[in-house]
């Protein structure tokens, strides 16, 4: 009776948490809500089976606790009801696969007019690298990274002579263009996480990464490391101010890009 | 009648299984210490673990200090916090559930379920142990080295385990991979042991199809670490080259804090696809075994035959070879060609299916039954409540898209503490008060009992349910502290302090439980022989605690399945499975042992 | 991790073709009796160490396929530079196939009952693979001295890596082999004889092993059409 009781509150108890709990997800600023909609209906085909199981769970404790002349039916199968069970299954199955899959399908598809920026990972700090007027990243060598070139732009490419280089700045985004991050790191793995953004990626040394999305709110966002990476994993910080496009524009002018920087006199 | 081939003139006779040789002790020593017997070697494994589990008992509760109260204790720095989730991690997933299930439940199990007097190489059983010990004391021993045990997390992913900026860089991941590679080894004697004892020790009538869950459950188990343990084996040595030869296995080229590195060329992924490889049939090892030894306390303590026997059995095997074609689900974020998300997370999800099944039909041996609630069956009632809560989760993670978010958040941490975590766990305990008897011959105390299951049911389940919501926030795994952030309310910290306060009772709850465990062995109820008038064949044996031998002079002959419980016509409300069927005529007459 | 999955695959149609022929779709509980056990009559020791001989190969396979998944998942990569092959290890692999042969021959003479021949085969297979063992570290010096080196790219550690994990294999059959030589004299002549023929049977599948291994490392076979065709869909 008890048991039953405790049964039915963890239901009830798990569903009022989920309700009326003042913890969720941070408001979206990415193009990305339809990853929201598919945790939605994901929370709802699984909510309705949890509390199904355990409320016919505390039923079956109470209805069939011993008693004494009770005894238990014989019935080794009933191929019928795991057939219609399995059946069932797999429709809930395919309801939360489905629209994952067609989600995915977009998150792997870059659009072609998206921006190619570059996040540089590093143990325990952000650098980025926005293209110039040219809108083309240059080429980079891992050999070539030292004080004077932190993320390694190699300089005889006429591609990167433009490059906007950030290190240990805030990265800014215009809003509503499509932004395909590049992601590497130098040493360890790190990833580029955006809560608000919904998409992260890890970064892996010595190959380039990617994931596309496109900024729908003005605002600052905190970038944090989701990938373990030493010691230092939870103080690597940064944020990213989304702007309108013309805040952007002055903003972006009043960087140096990495030739200018290299002429820097020492 | 009978759907098996059956000869003319009634059943044709089985094959004799030819008796063992059995090498007798001689003396203190060869009978408790360096025994031979599965069931010594069984609890040898099972103390082993549950004290190297002590260990991972009390990291918890550090991490959880430091994550409930950040900033209080000193001690607890941010290298010293990755040491302990990382050993934490380690120990209860390899050193803790793998060995206790298969070295602890599958040594003590196998040989008595299936009438075998024992292993079939008891000597390479012993041996399994013994480098299994030592694995342990070599984990052990990575605290006392200089820079202390490896912070790398339990997933040691490279580069970032054998560089300067994790903590046990210099011996701690040594020990760490030496000793991973020495329990594979242990294990696979163990394991080799397991699945030809199933195979070939079983005896007279004990068909296949005869077995209980559990033994299907830890047969099936084993075959999937034999073929999986083998990827960790290979990661490992490769890594401990990488960190002591200087290969570039993993190593691409590296700017460490500003000094170029002489690795180059290496791939971290190749490693992240071979710790899964080994990863996640791992979890589903741990699983397993869990899963038909909750099916046979289901079974027994409601009285009922387990609800759709084959589909169970077909469903382990299923599920035992899904999860090998699952591993990248791990991997969504990690910069593996996009394309394979298609194929992994519908591969994913499909084996829900089969898992689905399984719960239904714990359900459905549940209704209709004669529900007694001992505290085996109220652990498995828990084990139900935290598998299914745990499992569905997993549906978020598995499909890649949803996976996207919520990945490398306590999210993650909260789905895979309760399916694998706590779920197993409650089958373990559920296990122990169950077989406890038949190891010692007294029953374990029961209020005791009744406390430690509440205060860990509704603690860890108080632990771990909310924590998807800090996940889902956006709070990151791995965090020593969540410091300044512009998203997470400052009431997520006192959620966390909660969390943390529950996890200290529940910790302790344990230590009730190890008190009970010692207790009832000088002061428990006596027993007899079966206390629980279950069906299988451990619970059969002439002598409690079983012998040297298990059996008598002769073997049992088995004549049923293993589920015969309130069968019509038969007054006693169990049949053992050695009990021959009736002569034809007197069918309506049961009689007990 | 194809060749990891291949191999996955094919463990599992063998199990599930035993557990097919094992009464897997059998309803247990309308059974009466002892039933039929499926189990060939000579369920003894031997079979046991038979079938644990089996399942030990299986394990290796596992470990050694996955050693070559990893070896052809760096392979894709764009900056492959593998090692020359040392015409010697075409001679290892001649010796190789010989002591297995001779195991071959003393399993023979072991039904016969030929204790003598017996150890004079068992001899020849140890001799001849403890030739192939140098014959590897032979290699292994060569390909050094021309700089190919564990730490001068991923390419050549893994050549040294895989040879030396197949090495290892060998070594610990001529442990067993030694055993088995060992007690030529006075072991019972079934015991013998099974004796031999697990050393045997391991001998093959160390060849096998190493064909597979050798083709691999020396010509690249690849499996990118499978891969191909299997990604097609999702393309």
């Amino acid at each position: 009776m008890i048991v039953a009781l405790v049964l039915v509150l963890v239901a009830v108890g798990s569903v009022a948490f989920h309700l009326w709990s003042p913890w969720w997800w941070t408001p979206i600023a990415s193009n990305w809500h339809f990853i929201d909609a598919t945790i939605t209906i994901t929370f709802w085909i699984t909510g309705v089976v949890f509390t199904a199981v355990v409320l016919f769970m505390a039923w079956c404790v109470f209805r069939y606790r011993a008693r004494p002349g009770h005894r238990a039916a014989y019935e080794p199968e009933n191929k019928r009801l795991e057939i219609w069970l399995t059946l069932a299954t797999a429709v809930g199955v395919a309801a939360m696969l489905a629209p994952g899959l067609v989600v995915w399908h977009q998150f792997v598809t870059v659009p072609a007019n998206a921006t190619e920026i570059e996040v540089v990972g590093q143990q325990w700090r952000w650098a980025y690298r926005l293209p110039g007027p040219d809108g083309r990243l240059g080429a980079v060598d891992t050999r070539l990274i030292g004080p004077d070139n932190p993320l390694g732009v190699v300089p005889g490419d006429a591609a990167g002579q433009d490059d906007v280089i950030l290190d240990g700045e805030d990265l800014h985004l215009p809003i509503g263009r499509p932004v395909k991050v590049l992601l590497r790191s130098i040493d360890v793995l790190h990833d580029f996480y955006v809560p608000e953004f919904r998409a992260k990626m890890d970064m892996i040394p010595g190959s380039v990464t990617y994931f596309w999305f496109t900024p729908t709110r003005t605002g600052t966002f905190d970038v944090l490391c989701a990938e373990l990476c030493g010691q230092g994993h939870a103080i690597m910080r940064g944020r990213v101010v989304v702007q309108t496009e013309a805040e952007h524009q002055a903003w972006l002018g009043s960087r140096g890009s990495f030739a200018g920087l290299a002429a820097r006199p020492r | 009648m009978s759907e098996i081939a059956h000869g003319a003139g009634g059943p044709i006779p089985a094959a004799e299984v030819p008796e063992m040789e059995l090498p007798h002790p001689h003396g203190w020593w060869s009978t408790y210490v360096f025994s031979q017997d599965a069931k010594v070697i069984g609890i040898q494994y099972s103390l082993t673990a549950i004290a190297i589990g002590l260990v991972a008992l009390v990291l918890s509760w550090l991490m959880r200090l430091q994550l409930g109260f950040p900033g209080t204790f000193s001690f607890i720095d941010p290298p010293a916090y990755y040491q302990f989730i990382t050993m934490h991690g380690m120990i209860m997933v390899v050193y803790l559930l793998t060995a206790l299930f298969l070295g602890g439940f599958g040594n003590y199990l196998i040989p008595l379920m299936l009438g075998a007097r024992d292993m079939v190489f008891p000597f390479v059983n012993m041996l399994s142990y013994w480098i299994y010990l030592l694995a342990v004391l070599v984990l052990v021993a990575s605290f006392f080295v200089p820079g202390g045990p490896t912070g790398a997390g339990w997933t040691l992913y490279p580069p970032q385990a054998i560089l300067s900026g994790t903590p046990g860089r210099d011996w701690g991941i040594v020990l760490m991979l030496v000793s991973l590679c020495l329990f594979i080894a242990g294990f696979t004697m163990g394991g080799l042991n397991y699945v030809v004892t199933v195979l070939q020790a079983r005896t007279r009538g004990m068909t296949l199809m005869r077995m209980p869950l559990t033994v299907w459950g830890i047969f099936t188990a084993t075959v999937m670490a034999l073929l999986a343990f083998p990827a960790l084996f290979v990661g490992a040595v490769m890594m401990l080259l990488d960190r002591l030869i200087g290969t570039s296995f993993f190593m691409p080229m590296l700017v460490e804090f500003g000094q170029q590195l002489r690795h180059g060329g290496g791939s971290p992924i190749l490693f992240q696809h071979l710790f899964w490889f080994f990863g996640h049939p791992e979890v589903y090892i741990v699983a397993l075994p869990a899963f038909g030894i909750v099916s046979d306390l289901i079974s027994t303590h409601a009285r009922r035959n387990i609800f759709g026997y084959r589909m169970m059995v077909w469903a382990i095997v299923i599920i035992g070879a899904l999860s090998f074609v699952v591993w990248a689900h791990h991997m969504y974020v990690s910069g593996m060609n996009p394309y394979f998300g298609f194929f992994f997370a519908t591969t994913t999800l499909i084996i829900a299916i089969p898992t689905a099944i399984k719960v239904y039909n714990w359900l459905l041996t549940l209704w209709r039954g004669n529900i007694h609630l001992t505290v085996p069956m109220l652990f498995a009632l828990g084990f139900i409540v935290t598998f299914v809560n745990g499992g569905l989760t997993g549906l978020f993670l598995g499909n890649v898209v949803v996976d996207v978010p919520l990945s490398d958040t306590m999210f993650v941490v909260a789905h895979f503490h309760m399916v694998m975590g706590v779920a197993p766990v409650m089958v373990i305990f559920g296990g122990i008060y169950h077989w406890y008897p038949k190891v010692t011959g007294r029953m374990l105390d029961d209020t005791m009992g009744k406390i430690h299951f509440w205060v860990t049911f509704l603690g860890a389940y108080a632990i771990f349910f909310p924590m998807h919501y800090l996940g889902l926030l956006g709070v990151p795994r791995r965090y020593h502290e969540i410091g300044e952030t512009s998203f997470v309310p400052a009431s997520a910290q006192d959620l966390n302090a909660f969390i943390s306060v529950v996890a200290l009772v529940v910790g302790a709850a344990q230590l009730l439980f190890l008190f009970n465990l010692v207790w009832s062995l000088r002061y428990g109820r006596e027993s007899g022989p079966n206390p629980w008038r279950a069906t299988t064949l451990e619970w059969q044996t002439p002598q409690t605690p079983p012998g040297h031998g298990n059996w008598g002079p002769e073997l049992p002959v088995v004549h049923r399945w293993a589920y015969d419980y309130a069968v019509p016509g038969v007054a006693e409300d169990f049949v053992p499975q050695n009990q021959p069927h009736p002569a034809p005529g007197h069918a309506a007459q049961g009689h007990a042992t | 991790m194809t060749a990891a999955l291949l191999l996955i695959g094919a463990l599992a149609a063998i199990a599930g073709w035993w557990l097919a022929r094992h009464g897997i779709a059998a309803k247990p509980w309308l059974e009466t009796g002892p039933a039929v056990d499926l189990r060939p009559d000579d369920a003894t020791a031997g079979s046991a160490a038979r079938i644990g001989l089996g399942v030990f190969m299986a394990v290796a396979t596992a470990l050694l396929v996955l050693l070559l998944s990893a070896y052809s998942m760096r392979r894709e990569l764009a900056d492959w530079s593998p090692p020359p092959q040392p015409p010697v290890l075409w001679a290892n692999t001649v010796l190789l196939v010989l002591a297995s042969l001779a195991l071959h021959r003393a399993v023979l003479a072991a039904r016969r009952g030929d204790r003598d021949a017996t150890g004079s085969w068992l001899l020849a297979g140890a001799g001849a693979s403890l030739l192939f063992v140098l014959g590897q570290l032979l290699a292994w010096r060569q390909l050094a001295a021309a700089g190919f080196v564990l730490t001068s790219n991923p390419a050549d550690a893994f050549f040294y890596l895989i040879t030396a994990v197949h090495g290892l294999h060998v070594l610990g059959g001529l442990v067993a082999l030694g055993r088995a030589g060992a007690r030529l004299r006075r072991a019972r002549l079934d015991a013998l004889r099974l004796g031999v023929e697990l050393c045997a049977a391991y001998w093959h599948f160390l060849l096998l092993a190493w064909l597979l291994l050798f083709a691999t490392l020396a010509f690249s076979p690849s499996l990118d059409w499978l891969i191909a065709l299997c990604t097609a869909p999702f393309g």
